[in-house]
């Protein structure tokens, strides 16, 4: 007895690598700027590099080497190494060259042609390398890993990532296996605005029904959120995957542009000239949100124009962009049924609603003067950090979100057919059925799209795979049921099941412009050397929690029932609890896996013991009451 | 109205007939009652049990649903399920937590909505309203007076037109949901029924008010 209470001791087992330190941050990974911050009892630490700058600009530049540069380094270079650099990488992130075009033809990348493989993958020709945007991405989160890992004298190997709320399944998918590609385990992603409410409610206390206004480099959220007491709850979302500061800056050099050419006649541009126009065209943008005007000199080639801009002017450019944003919030408010008085507070956020037409725009429409008392540029990445704590460490508040875009499948005449509907609480699960409509069809074609419209074209395509072997039946017979899944990370999974035969069919809907899992896995070998080392300690993680959680179980089986066991047989069971407890402090996962198996073996007619005696109690709680009645 | 107790004592009550409401705890192997959301030994999550969505949120079962207790016993439900709370567990634990909290969003979702309340409502009493997407209907009344709406959607030019259009169809829903709870307290199942259909309608006349008014915005 003594010994089997001795090993039970309270916390003794939770903790076996208790000198091992494992830190989780936060990452905003943004558009033109991200951010890496860490929550220690809820004071978060913003890492800042030695000028005491928290923002790392989203910028890599390659070397000949194939080595990366990212940063405040890169971006340097973007001038005059334009080649070599890429940025705002984040806008092709899980995008098919098809979505391309309609990002507009003068985004300064270089496409590699498509590859004859099946993969819709976009590839960029960068300082004589072809990479895809989620090894462009990884190479900026490993950077920002490194830079916390200097900060902490430690290893990082967790994180929660934020990623705009309207962003869809492929952009999510991509955004997570960057993660990986970098070495870091995605605790959870979390949506932009989202994380932005944590910071104000959690700092600043705020509670009622907010906006949360998010105008990043290249994205644009907005999200009406319920706080209270610790709860957070997403009730609407809108917002646009392409519509940002970046579009400002197009706008402005589009306008030095025409100037340039009605003075110097009919020039194109290559990506790189591309490149510097816009630069400068964000130097105006910048200095134009603290002075009223300003003059620049673009030099391209060998000449030099140059250029005025006063707010008037700039208003004018942004102001169809900016009153997009304002129409969205109109449609977020009343999708959920408000008004723009309803609303308690509107919290800013992105680096582009610093520019006054914006703030304007927005405190005119609710009446109200937006908060931006947290750093727009950091709140996100504050936010993340808090959640990274709290999913570590344990918390009591709560993130309740939501799905931004419905999802559904193509059903006859290239209809959709919603299944999951948007602003719907994740997680979330739901099925359709379908039927056949030939005789004796034994496929189906599952066409799962993600968007508002009614027709499958206008909506983005995320994944088709086929359910075969239906058995031969009459048209309609069939019953066909698509279950779609959402999980906590807005990541969806679709299951296929035909009712009356019981065949069914999983897909993780990753194809249409995803890595497919080989794909990643040589990915993983090529940029780093160690990948098989991560997987295994990735794997004897995952022991060492099954492990734990099995003698756990069995210590609170043991401090209910023991006397269910003789001395030996708690003896015997003491010994297996023994030998696990020490074979957890070594690396050895096999070994773990053994030992708890071992236990589970030894455990077993205890547990049979413990349901009989479970069972008699309850029938002698009736007898009880049936005698009293 | 809804009552005040909390879901989870609520569940474990329930367990008047011992053998069909116990089973193993997957996780100690021991005996957990049926619906419980931990395991009583050793705390591990447990999967969702097969109880009706008033169940689930400890509420009762009743037309007339208290939002605020609604707000209150759903929240409470996901603080102790929501897989936040969960991700340092086991890969089982991260399972079973997301299948009980989409159970809940799912039962949330359904009672915390008028239209969808009654829908479910009548549905778990046995009578199947016309299934999502349906256009027979036999009630010539709704049938008529839907048909007259449209025809004043199509004629709208002004958000003005809108607005009225916009405050009527709300008044009647709102009569809609006040004669169905009475109906669902009278137990005229029938009646219940035949209010679903028309706040259906009701509903859809609504989104169409907002597509037009988008229209007449742009």
């Amino acid at each position: 007895m003594v010994q089997v209470l001795q090993i039970m001791e309270p916390g003794e087992t939770l903790d076996p690598h208790e000198g091992e330190t494992d830190f989780a941050i936060g990452i905003d990974l943004g558009t033109t700027n991200s951010v890496v911050a860490m929550s220690t009892d809820n004071v978060v630490d913003v890492f800042t590099d030695e000028e005491g700058g928290a923002l790392v600009p989203s910028v890599v530049a390659y070397a000949p080497d194939g080595s990366a540069i990212v940063g405040e380094l890169a971006k340097r270079l973007l001038l005059s190494r334009p080649d070599s650099v890429v940025s705002s990488i984040k806008r092709l992130m899980g995008r098919g060259p098809e979505d391309l075009k309609s990002l507009g033809g003068q985004l300064p990348f270089d496409l590699a042609p498509a590859g004859d493989d099946e993969s819709q993958l976009v590839r960029l020709n960068v300082g004589g390398q072809t990479l895809t945007p989620i090894e462009i991405s990884a190479d900026i989160l490993k950077d920002l890993k490194d830079r916390a890992e200097t900060h902490l004298s430690g290893k990082v190997k967790k994180a929660v990532i934020t990623v705009p709320a309207y962003f869809d399944d492929a952009q999510r998918t991509a955004t997570k296996d960057a993660a990986r590609l970098a070495g870091l385990d995605v605790l959870r992603l979390v949506n932009e605005p989202t994380a932005a409410a944590l910071a104000y409610g959690l700092d600043k206390g705020a509670e009622g029904h907010y906006i949360v206004f998010d105008l990043g480099g290249g994205t644009f959220d907005v999200s009406l959120l319920r706080m209270q007491k610790g709860v957070f709850q997403v009730l609407a979302t809108g917002g646009e995957s392409a519509l940002g500061g970046d579009d400002f800056d197009h706008a402005v050099a589009e306008h030095f542009l025409t100037q340039r050419k009605s003075e110097l006649g009919d020039v194109s541009l290559s990506s790189a000239e591309a490149k510097v126009a816009l630069m400068t065209a964000r130097l105006a943008k910048e200095c134009l949100t603290k002075s009223k005007s300003g003059e620049w000199a673009l030099t391209i080639g060998d000449t030099t124009t140059n250029h005025s801009l006063d707010v008037e002017t700039f208003n004018g450019l942004i102001s169809a962009d900016v009153n997009r944003t304002i129409k969205i919030c109109h449609e977020v408010l009343t999708e959920a049924g408000f008004d723009p008085e309803d609303v308690a507070g509107v919290v800013l956020v992105g680096g582009s609603t610093r520019v006054p037409l914006v703030r304007q725009a927005v405190g005119d429409y609710f009446g109200k003067d937006p908060l931006a008392d947290i750093d727009p540029d950091q709140v996100v990445a504050v936010g993340a950090a808090l959640q990274a704590e709290a999913l570590t460490v344990g918390s009591d508040t709560l993130l309740l979100d939501i799905t931004p875009l419905s999802l559904g499948l193509e059903t006859m005449g290239g209809l959709v057919e919603k299944v999951i509907v948007r602003n719907t609480p994740i997680p979330v699960a739901k099925a359709q059925e379908f039927t056949t409509f030939k005789d004796g069809q034994s496929a189906m074609a599952i066409h799962v799209v993600q968007g508002e419209r009614e027709m499958v074209d206008q909506n983005r395509s995320l994944a088709r795979f086929n359910l075969t072997g239906i058995p031969p039946m009459a048209a309609g017979a069939a019953h066909v049921r698509v279950t779609f899944q959402v999980d906590a990370d807005g990541l969806l999974t679709v299951s296929a099941a035909e009712d009356t035969s019981g065949i069914e069919q999983h897909v993780e809907v990753k194809p249409s412009y995803g890595l497919s899992e080989e794909e990643m896995t040589q990915m993983l070998y090529d940029s780093m050397a160690n990948a098989k080392d991560d997987m295994e300690l990735r794997l004897l993680a995952e022991a060492r929690v099954e492990a734990e959680r099995a003698m756990n179980a069995v210590t609170s089986a043991l401090q209910a029932d023991c006397r269910l066991l003789s001395v030996e047989e708690r003896e015997r069971i003491g010994e297996k609890m023994d030998v696990l407890h020490h074979i957890l402090k070594g690396d050895d996962r096999e070994a773990i896996n053994g030992a708890a198996k071992d236990l589970d073996v030894a455990t077993q007619a205890f547990a049979e013991k413990r349901m009989d005696k479970g069972i008699r109690d309850a029938l002698t709680g009736v007898e009880i009451t049936a005698l009293s009645d | 109205m809804a009552a005040a107790s909390p879901s989870t004592s609520k569940l474990m009550n329930n367990m008047e007939n011992p053998q069909s409401k116990m089973k193993s705890c997957w996780s100690c192997k021991g005996p957990v009652a049926v619906g419980a959301l931990f395991c009583s030994t050793c705390s591990a999550v447990q999967g969702p049990a097969a109880i009706n969505h008033f169940q689930r949120l400890g509420v009762e079962q009743s037309y007339d649903v208290n939002v605020a207790n609604l707000d209150q016993m759903y929240f409470d439900l996901q603080r102790q399920l929501h897989p936040d709370r969960f991700a340092a567990k086991t890969a089982k634990e991260k399972a079973l937590s997301q299948q009980q909290a989409t159970a809940v969003n799912d039962a949330y979702e359904t009672l915390k909505d008028p239209l969808k309340r009654a829908d479910y409502m009548v549905h778990i009493q046995g009578v199947d309203v016309l299934p999502e997407g349906c256009n027979l209907v036999h009630d010539q009344t709704i049938l008529i007076e839907a048909m007259e709406m449209r025809e004043r959607l199509a004629m709208a030019e002004t958000l003005s037109d809108l607005r009225s259009i916009s405050a009527e169809t709300k008044a009647e829903d709102e009569k809609v949901v006040k004669s169905l709870s009475k109906a669902f307290h009278d137990g005229d199942l029938e009646e219940a029924s035949h209010l679903t259909t028309r706040l259906k309608y009701l509903h859809k006349m609504m989104d169409e008010v907002r597509h037009v008014r988008a229209r007449l915005m742009a």
